[in-house]
């Protein structure tokens, strides 16, 4: 087996075979399954590192397996997969610490690291599987890891929000199996191939590929939060901290993203989606989620809420760029992939912190909250800031190039949309920024766990990750235009999509 | 290997019947080791019948030199190979499982009979099985079908208990009038061709005689009733769910497979030319089985009752394959890759049930908070069990269902497409029904009873291999492939 | 109208006989009795139909000894069964019983 070969597998062996480990081990090894999490993760990044220089330089990287005739389990890690692996794997090792800190002292921990361990490598799955076959096989897995997490606390509301999850996300799962046996049982397997496979069909299937498209992105839509299949995601939120943080805002979320990324470019190829009428539909729907999600989340007083409407809106951004048919918008969305993750998971960490040091669940309890926790405060700040489009922030540069890519079509509407939207999400994130910056502190914080003052507010295993997270929000907005930036790597992406010169 | 003395066949049904009358004589305690070590050896002969398969094509062997039409033949293609493949493996599990389960402090009072009966009547069941496979004309398969029935009906009724003797008698009754339709069945062909080997009949033609219709129809109304084809599911439920769980674990994964499979047999051989007009009937009865036994499943109370319905359910699948059926194959592969991983993972998922029985002294759906989630190996085996059931990938029941829904699509057939989507989540309701239970915080911590390792292990293997299976289908339809000995 | 297709026709009669026995009463003994009626009536068929054509064919013989041995059996366990049952709980039919309790 060659290293092109192995390296795939072992991105992916990274965190199952720690996983499966921690399973077995009892509750009080604490030592052992802090090594085997952080071990697996530095090594995940190594791998990662190791496959981002080659891609770069041009090899590629594949592994497959038949199962069936004529279906294979298949792995390719190109430029794409590692967008989403990269991003994966660093928040991984970010929430892996953040993890260990959360979750000291509490029942269930080796179940907990076990499935999280499983969650990560069903992500990989989905970002490197070569096929639609692979992409289901670990989107599926990816559920059923997530489950036991969202039920993790055991209450009758984690009971309850588990179904809903259940509810939606194998309902999608069914919508998703069927569109691609149908597609299978037209063209047979399809690899994903830059710039889609399916229009050489004959002008004949149009109206089936149409039913597929709206099957596949009917199924990968659940996960990616398309209004109106959103309805799991608000719920989902009585999972512990870091489940939402890594899971509810990158992983999950964005494996149904990168679906709809992989089935528009790389099965329909983005040209003939457009020769099928296909993309403006799409982009309305994404419009209509981005503005949707935003409302909502204005509504919400429970803080993890309000970020869960706001993860529902910002996901769509994505959607949105890929519908945007030009290169333009495609680096747009691509570079939100990246960017709305690490923003997102940044406000996750500190809703966490509150929650952990001060016992504020609800925005209306937040107020002073600031001087009471600066740092954390501070990340959350630079987050919220991100997620509104400020200058010099992540989120300033995925709308700078969605709204180009629109302008560049001339869809004067989707700029609406993008302005809207970002109206709406001053409205619902400054008014935190208000209250616990610059109201006074309450006499007592709901349920106060430590005394601790000043910048040495909580422990240094939960403070550190919003921390480095929300200085990459700063650093990929500053240096966007260096050689490693996400911004750098959707450009990359886009020239081998379109195979042309992109700006 | 051209000596008859080495052929493989023969001794799948001499070795387990020799052990069964050893066990018989010595008692449980010898027995079960004689038993395992049996059923060893029969798993090992299997293998390498297996391995001569794919080398050298179907087999046929003439037991006592005599052949056929008096004597009896044995024959093996790929079809019968990988339904004696499960029927080693699962018995073999089964019955490492048996022997932790069968105690003397059995905590649910099937403890004592059907410790001292278990290991003759399986040793009876599984010769009876493997026979059924071996088989080669229709007569001898009668004869099998009757002592698979006497010996599973045995089983039911061995733990002694009032619910379990009446169920066992249903069941018997229901087999024993199944059985004398299919014997009219065998004397209508008999009278009309003149001979009962499946090698030697025709298929059935258009200007057939009616006697033939009537024993198509007498043969495939009792094979149904013996499978539990809704609606003649009603004496499944009690046999299954109220034996004691090793015996469950048998009944469903395997026994009910034996008469599937001479369903298919007959359905792919003699009656083939019946599918182009009645195929529809198995498949809308299996689709009606899907529904109701998930429905029931949903509805029960008790765990053994809940697996037993969704073995009603999950059969239905193995009758949707029925007006799928062409030449593409890809029906049977289907309904072959169902019978395997449903075989696995129901008695996988018995035997967790059984693992619950023990350690808490209740079945009770509701009982399972606070037990559940304190074994996990248990709660594991009994999720990945649910996933091969649900046909969640990478599982051999996912598998099974990609098959069916492509056989399905390629023929431009939605309706039953759909039956097999809407079955995976009504599957998912009632596995996650149990698996919620297990994540309930609850304050009830019932004093748990120390269970054998063994048990939660073997139910743990099972489940995993019927998971694992969905990444061994090449070698499966491969095997299959293998054809019938001229 | 030849003597085996008379016994073929009256194994009929036996058969459908024995089949509604053992669905329609609801005395356990009477269903066993039943089975026993209807098994003798497919052996009946079976031989009948197999002299039509004026030899004797062994293979059915051999058949229908098989089937009584085997019929002998199922007799004996059903009736070891129904002793058991009555033992146990004084009844001699099946419950109407719904299946799950």
């Amino acid at each position: 087996m060659t290293a092109s070969q192995w390296l795939p597998l072992a991105v992916l062996a990274s965190s199952l075979l720690p996983g499966l480990l921690i399973f077995a081990l009892p509750e009080e090894r604490i030592g052992l399954r802090t090594a085997l999490n952080l071990f697996g993760a530095v090594a995940k990044l190594t791998l990662v590192g190791v496959l981002l220089v080659g891609v770069q330089a041009g090899n590629t990287y594949s592994v497959g397996y038949t199962v069936l005739p004529g279906v294979d389990l298949m792995f390719k890690a190109d430029a794409l997969a590692l967008l989403f692996v990269s991003l994966s794997s660093v928040l991984w090792l970010l929430t892996t610490l953040y993890a260990i800190g959360y979750l000291e002292g509490s029942p269930h921990r080796s179940r907990f690291f076990g499935f999280f361990s499983l969650c990560v490598t069903a992500t990989m799955g989905i970002a490197m599987a070569a096929n639609l076959f692979t992409f289901f096989v670990f989107y599926e897995l990816l559920t059923l890891s997530t489950y036991p997490l969202v039920v993790h606390r055991g209450s009758g509301a984690a009971l309850r929000g588990g179904t809903i999850y259940l509810a939606y996300t194998l309902g999608g799962g069914a919508l998703l199996l069927t569109g691609i046996v149908w597609l299978h049982s037209l063209v047979g397997q399809v690899e994903f191939t830059h710039r889609g496979v399916l229009s050489p069909l004959s002008p004949h299937y149009a109206d089936q590929l149409r039913m597929i498209f709206l099957l596949l992105i009917a199924g990968v839509g659940v996960k990616a939060a398309l209004v109106p299949l959103h309805g799991w995601l608000p719920n989902a939120m009585v999972a512990p901290a870091p489940v939402s943080a890594l899971l509810h805002a990158v992983a999950v979320v964005k494996a149904g993203a990168f679906g709809i990324i992989r089935i528009v470019y790389e099965i329909y190829g983005v040209e003939f989606a457009q020769s099928l009428n296909l993309l403006l539909p799409l982009a309305v729907a994404a419009s209509v989620t981005i503005i949707w999600g935003s409302l909502r989340a204005l509504a919400q007083d429970d803080l993890k809420r309000r970020l869960a409407y706001s993860t529902v809106s910002q996901v769509s951004y994505i959607t949105l760029g890929v519908a945007l048919f030009g290169p333009v918008g495609t680096i747009g969305g691509l570079v939100h992939l990246v960017h709305q993750g690490i923003m997102k998971i940044t406000l996750f960490f500190c809703a966490g912190n509150y929650a952990e040091t001060l016992g504020t669940h609800k925005v209306s309890e937040m107020n002073g909250a600031g001087r009471r926790m600066p740092a954390t405060t501070l990340a959350f700040s630079i987050a919220a800031l991100g997620m509104i489009g400020a200058p010099l922030t992540a989120g300033a540069v995925s709308k700078a190039w969605l709204s180009d890519g629109a302008q560049a079509l001339g869809l004067e509407w989707v700029g609406w949309v993008l302005l809207a939207s970002s109206l709406l999400n001053a409205a619902y994130f400054l008014p935190i920024l208000y209250r616990v910056w610059l109201k006074p502190a309450p006499a007592r914080w709901p349920q106060e766990h430590s005394a601790a003052q000043g910048w040495r507010e909580t422990t240094w295993l939960l403070l550190l990750p919003p921390l480095l997270t929300a200085a990459a929000t700063l650093a990929a907005g500053i240096y966007a235009d260096s050689e490693f930036s996400p911004l750098a790597w959707a450009q990359l992406i886009a020239r081998r999509e379109y195979l042309t010169p992109v700006p | 290997m051209n000596d008859p003395v080495y052929d493989v066949a023969p001794w799948l049904v001499l070795l387990p019947l020799a052990w069964a009358g050893l066990a018989f004589v010595w008692g449980p305690g010898r027995g079960a080791r004689l038993a395992l070590a049996g059923t060893a050896l029969q798993l090992l002969l299997t293998l390498r019948l297996a391995a001569e398969l794919l080398s050298l094509g179907g087999r046929r062997h003439a037991v006592g030199g005599w052949g056929a039409p008096l004597g009896i033949d044995l024959a093996v293609d790929g079809l019968s190979m990988t339904m004696l493949l499960l029927t080693q493996a699962v018995a073999f599990a089964v019955f490492i499982y048996a022997r932790a389960y069968f105690t003397d402090r059995s905590a649910d009072g099937d403890g004592h009979g059907a410790r001292n009966h278990f290991w003759p009547l399986a040793g009876f069941l599984l010769a009876a099985m493997n026979a059924l496979y071996l088989s080669a004309d229709l007569f001898n398969l009668y004869v099998t079908l009757e002592l698979l029935g006497l010996a599973a009906v045995g089983l039911v009724a061995a733990g002694g208990n009032a619910a379990q003797v009446s169920a066992a008698l249903r069941y018997l009754l229901v087999s024993l009038l199944a059985s004398g339709a299919y014997l009219l069945g065998v004397a209508l062909i008999y009278g009309s061709y003149g001979t009962v080997a499946l090698s030697a009949l025709p298929l059935m033609s258009a200007d057939a005689p009616l006697a033939v219709a009537l024993a198509a129809a007498l043969m495939g109304v009792a094979l149904l009733l013996k499978t539990a084809l809704f609606p003649f599911h009603f004496w499944l439920p009690p046999a299954h769910g109220g034996a004691p769980a090793p015996v469950s674990a048998l009944l469903s994964a395997l026994v009910v497979k034996a008469t599937f499979y001479l369903f298919l047999r007959l359905g792919l051989g003699l009656f083939a030319p019946l599918g182009e007009t009645i195929a529809w009937l198995p498949g809308l009865l299996g689709s009606a089985a899907i529904f109701w036994g998930s429905w029931q499943a949903l509805r029960a109370q008790r765990l053994k009752m809940l697996v037993a319905y969704s073995t009603v359910a999950q059969l239905g699948y193995l009758f949707l394959i029925f007006p799928l059926l062409a030449p593409d194959g890809l029906a049977l592969q289907a309904g072959v890759m169902q019978a395997l991983s449903h075989g696995l993972a129901k008695a996988a998922m018995f035997m967790t049930a059984g693992v619950f029985l023990q350690v808490s002294g209740r079945d009770a759906v509701a009982d399972l908070a606070g037990v559940a989630g304190r074994l996990p190996v248990t709660l594991f085996a009994f999720g990945l069990a649910g996933v091969t059931l649900m046909g969640l990938p990478p599982s051999g029941g996912f598998l099974a269902k990609w098959l069916l829904i492509d056989a399905a699509l390629a023929q431009g057939r939605w309706g039953w497409a759909a039956v097999v989507i809407a079955g995976g989540l009504l599957t998912a309701l009632y596995v996650f029904r149990v698996v919620r239970q297990a994540f309930a915080s609850t304050e009830a911590r019932p004093p748990l009873a120390p269970v054998p390792r063994t048990l939660e292990w073997t139910a743990f293997a099972l489940a995993a291999a019927s998971v694992l299976l969905g990444l061994r289908g090449m070698e499966v339809l491969h095997l299959l492939d293998v054809g019938a000995a001229s | 109208m030849s003597s085996g297709l008379v016994y073929a026709v009256v194994g009929v009669l036996l058969f459908v006989l024995g089949a509604a026995g053992m669905l329609l009463l609801p005395h356990l003994l009477r269903k066993i009795l039943a089975f026993n009626l209807l098994g003798s009536g497919a052996f009946l068929i079976l031989v009948g139909l197999a002299q039509r054509d004026g030899g004797v064919d062994p293979v059915p013989h051999a058949m229908v000894l098989t089937g009584i041995v085997v019929a002998v059996a199922a007799t004996a366990l059903a009736l070891a069964l129904l002793r058991r049952l009555h033992a146990l709980s004084g009844r001699t039919q099946l419950a109407d019983e719904s299946a799950d309790e």
